[in-house]
């Protein structure tokens, strides 16, 4: 099972309690639930202000004057703020600078920062802020991201509306096929809706510099951010990662991280910025909402001939990671089929919409709705069933993606399926016993006793590139040292990878454990004082910064065993690290302790690790090996939908996932069990309404996430085909069960009502109304 | 004003606490108790879940005047780092902790519920916390960590 592409330097590998493969706890687990755990919002300095953000009302304007006398009079208040004070460049953004710090002369989005303010308490800055006159000129929003790439359409960045558009072109230009299908699917804006909102601390140093703790994703690609605005070298600007509470995404971009570090500088002290809920919905990016036309044709047995796929995605008014958006729904976005003929043109607009970006499944999860339901369509067409149409079509190893690039690693997608086909169903509803409202949709509101009740089920696949993409240099740094503390070696591992609830920590320390054998591992606070690790994002921090934990562990070993040679005047070859810190000879005896050979002193090594590398697409044709892994699941949604009602009850959600080498089992489940509820909420409840570029729902009232009476039991089985290209063999996991939970619930209910349900989420009007049939 | 009101056992004091402030806001910016936990301050996720006078309720929701002379138990009173109650303990083990944000509202929910059921089925464990959001679990292992409490309990 296990498979590295880098070969040990030295000789057998000790095997050590809580390893790899195993399920230690959590090593900040403890703290967490003794309610101990600091996270971003929960930080607290004697003396420190509190910071808050004046955003604008309208979707787009022009400002025509800011009068900062009245703010700047209140009690309490000790800065006021505006782009004047932006000491650097005043545009940052992650691909393209085009987000101003602040707003200079327009604002381009509801809620776009335009003033700060510092005061000695929240609601005194809250205060403060109101009394701030901003002068706008209200501009007609453009609202619609086809509309937006149209000849006419005012432009709102320089360059024009497009954000990027993908072709991907392979074979017959005109092909032919005995059965054609055809959908238009639509997918409302989703929000990554973590609960810790975003937050941090800004601490002047007193010298110039600054130290900023912040919940983020990604350290240095915000320390090069906001270096560039506060205009200081990175020496001067030390970010530390606070308790991350969730992030799926969102905390990609810049949220309060400059803001804080100018508030603080110009005050001299330190400033905490804490978003409430509707702030956080307003200062971070969304899933890109998306309309797709879709057409596939097949030959009579099934076998797919040719696709062609029409994508467009609303960016909103910041590009964000929109292009790389684009670029995974172009070159991803017919799913996990082999299919020779294909034609796909993938867009990325500016509206004035809220600004879209990362969020879990990443340009796979909106097309995906729309390849599997126009599979479920052409299914129907030719009278196989949904199972049987994936089996006939689905890649394998050695199939072509549409890239041109080849899978050369499992690609099960019928084991898949098959698997999932051969699970036992739940049981009806109706020999369930006695009835019970409380499983009825709708649940003990008690407005129906199951008379409309109808059950669906549903298949859906998951396909997603793990890591950065398109040749992005996507590397990670780790430096682990071995010393004796109180008598006992110790392991301790630094990188710079955000721990945002994902447990990559338990995998770093279970990394060390299984190089070296010693087991106590402590994972030292993430800091920009070590080299990047990259983005806790794309299912690529286990990758990446495992395999750069894992290679500098095989180096402190390899200087570790050379010491001993030396001290015991004999060849390196046939030693070994033992478990418990020893070094051991071929016989498995004890030729030194870590602790004598280490005394007082320390090993360490830091090295810097790369995946193999992708390569830019061909801009014409959309071909190149542009992906370095991918990632499959599948699910089978089981439903109970009341079509006088409208109201759907998910019965079941199973998923099967292959995860190349499962780390840690129990983190590798809650997962997949955390990303196909968020599948789910995509399909039935989640979306951020936005009405003429306003939105209209930002709260936990009026947004939905799952409950636990939502969220059904989900059942996962877990394959472990290794990916021989990676370390341990292992398999991005976070996520692709967000891709297929939502396609497999939507499936299950046509599958309930014999609706199209082109839209989703699907709400109860679509079921008890609907437009088109 | 000035309130005072026993929390985990200890009497607090707080001045010049401002009419609008909450008692989470009390709790964690003046008290120094960030366990209870502000993820929507609208009474909406349970992050804020806390024992008011015995009762459990959103701090968030509770103006700090109200809980003047009363009595208060958050997620800090349940069990400490060295000494974890047995619905932590579970929390921990059936991997039910991931970001940890709900968790401290989750744990005081899973508390009260046990109190008063000891041997819950699945569908009163999802009726008693129906009203704490967790956006990392999908709910599974919080399932099994409650089902690991209440067997322990018996």
């Amino acid at each position: 099972m296990t498979a590295s592409p880098t070969t040990s330097p030295t000789t057998a590998r000790p095997t050590t309690a809580d390893g790899v493969g195993t399920s230690p706890p959590r090593p900040d687990g403890t703290l967490k639930v003794a309610g101990e755990f600091a996270f971003a919002s929960d930080l607290w300095m004697d003396d420190m202000l509190w910071g808050v953000t004046l955003r604008s009302p309208h979707p787009h304007a022009r400002i025509t004057g800011i009068d900062l006398t009245e703010a700047l009079a209140t009690p309490g208040v000790f800065a006021v703020l505006t782009h004047e004070d932006v000491p650097g460049e005043k545009h940052y953004g992650l691909e393209h600078q085009d987000q101003p710090v602040l707003a200079i002369d327009r604002v381009r989005y509801q809620g776009e920062p335009v003033a700060l303010v510092a005061a000695d308490h929240p609601e005194v800055a809250r205060q403060a802020a109101k009394r701030i006159r901003v002068d706008y000129d209200v501009l007609a929003p453009i609202v619609d991201a086809e509309r937006a790439l149209l000849p006419d359409t005012p432009h709102l960045h320089e360059g024009g509306n497009l954000v990027r558009h993908v072709r991907v072109r392979t074979g017959d230009p005109s092909p032919r096929a005995e059965v054609v299908v055809c959908g238009d699917f639509e997918v409302g804006m989703q929000d990554q809706a973590f609960l810790g909102p975003e937050a941090g601390l800004a601490v002047p140093d007193g010298e110039g510099g600054i130290d900023l703790w912040v919940a983020t994703q990604w350290l240095h690609v915000d320390q090069r951010q906001v270096c560039s605005a506060l205009g200081l070298p990175p020496d001067q600007v030390r970010l530390r990662l606070a308790g991350v509470g969730g992030a799926f995404g969102g905390r990609e971009d810049l949220s309060m991280h400059v803001h804080g570090c100018l508030l603080a500088q110009h005050t001299g002290k330190p400033v905490k910025m804490v978003y409430n809920r509707e702030e956080s919905f307003f200062g971070h990016v969304h899933r890109h909402p998306a309309r797709m036309h879709y057409e596939y044709g097949a030959d009579r047995s099934g076998q797919l001939v040719y696709a062609r796929a029409t994508i467009h995605l609303d960016g909103g008014a910041y590009a964000s990671s929109t292009p790389a958006v684009v670029g995974n729904a172009g070159t991803m976005g017919l799913g996990p089929y082999d299919i020779p003929n294909i034609q796909v043109d993938c867009f990325g607009a500016y509206t004035n919409n809220p600004p879209c970006g990362a969020m879990r499944g990443f340009g796979s999860v909106q097309t995906a709705f729309a390849v599997e339901a126009t599979m479920d369509l052409l299914a129907a067409e030719l009278g196989l069933d949904p199972v049987e149409i994936r089996v006939r079509n689905g890649f394998r190893e050695g199939s072509r993606a549409p890239t041109g690039q080849v899978i050369d690693a499992p690609a099960p997608v019928a084991e898949l399926v098959e698997k999932l086909r051969d699970l036992p169903l739940p049981a009806p509803a109706d020999v369930a016993g006695p009835l019970d409202l409380r499983h009825l949709p709708g649940g003990v509101a008690n407005s129906t006793h199951g008379e409309g009740v109808r059950r669906g089920v549903g298949y859906a696949v998951a396909y997603k590139n793990v890591a950065f993409s398109e040749g992005f240099d996507d590397f990670s740094t780790a430096r682990v040292r071995v010393s004796v503390v109180g008598g006992q070696p110790v392991t301790t591992v630094h990188t710079a990878a955000a721990e945002v609830g994902q447990g990559l920590v338990t995998v770093e320390q279970q990394i060390c454990r299984t190089e070296l054998g010693i087991e106590r591992v402590v994972v030292a606070p993430q800091d920009t004082s070590v080299g990047s690790a990259g983005s806790s994002s794309a299912s690529r921090q286990t990758y990446v910064t495992g395999g750069a934990v894992k290679a500098a562990c095989e180096s402190v070993r390899r200087l570790l065993l050379t010491s001993a040679a030396t001290r015991l005047g004999r060849e390196v070859d046939g030693l070994w690290l033992g478990p418990g810190g020893a070094v051991l000879d071929e016989g498995g005896e004890v030729t030194i302790s870590l602790v004598d050979l280490l005394g007082d002193d320390h090993v360490e090594d830091t090295v810097e690790w790369r995946h193999r590398p992708t390569y830019p697409i061909d801009e014409e044709t959309g071909q190149g090996d542009a992906h370095v892994q991918y990632a499959f699941a599948a699910h089978r949604a089981v439903v109970d939908v009341d079509v006088d009602l409208g109201l759907v009850k998910v019965v079941e959600l199973a998923c099967v996932q292959d995860v190349g080498r499962a780390m840690n089992p129990q983190a590798v489940v809650g997962q997949i069990q955390g990303g196909s509820a968020q599948g789910l909420g995509l399909a039935l409840m989640e979306e951020i309404q936005v009405v003429d570029g306003r939105i209209t729902n930002p709260s936990f009232t009026d947004y939905l996430i799952p409950t636990i009476l939502d969220v059904p039991p989900m059942p996962i089985e877990v394959l472990e085909h290794a990916d021989p290209h990676a370390p341990y063999g292992l398999r991005g996991v976070g996520e692709a069960p967000t891709i297929s939970s939502g396609p497999a619930v939507a499936a299950a209910v046509r599958a309930a009502t014999g609706l199209a349900l082109p839209r989703v989420p699907i709400r109860p009007a679509d079921i008890t109304a609907p437009t088109s049939e | 004003m000035r309130i005072t009101l026993t929390v985990n056992g200890e009497e607090h004091r707080a001045d010049d606490v401002w009419e609008g402030e909450s008692l989470l806001f009390v709790l964690r910016e003046r008290l120094g108790l960030p366990g209870s936990k502000n993820a929507c301050e609208q009474g909406e996720c349970g992050s804020c879940t806390v024992y008011l006078d015995g009762v459990t309720c959103c701090a968030c929701l509770v103006a700090a005047g109200q809980a003047d002379g009363r009595e208060v138990v958050t997620v800090e009173g349940l069990g400490t780092a060295d000494e974890l109650h047995p619905v932590q303990q579970a929390f921990l083990e059936a991997g039910a902790v991931q970001c940890g944000f709900c968790t401290p509202g989750l744990l005081v929910a899973t508390h009260d519920l046990l109190a008063r059921e000891p041997d819950p089925d699945d569908a009163q464990v999802r009726e008693a916390l129906s009203g704490n959001l967790c956006r990392c679990t999908g709910y599974e292992k919080i399932l099994d960590a409650v089902r690991l409490a209440a067997g322990r309990q018996r």
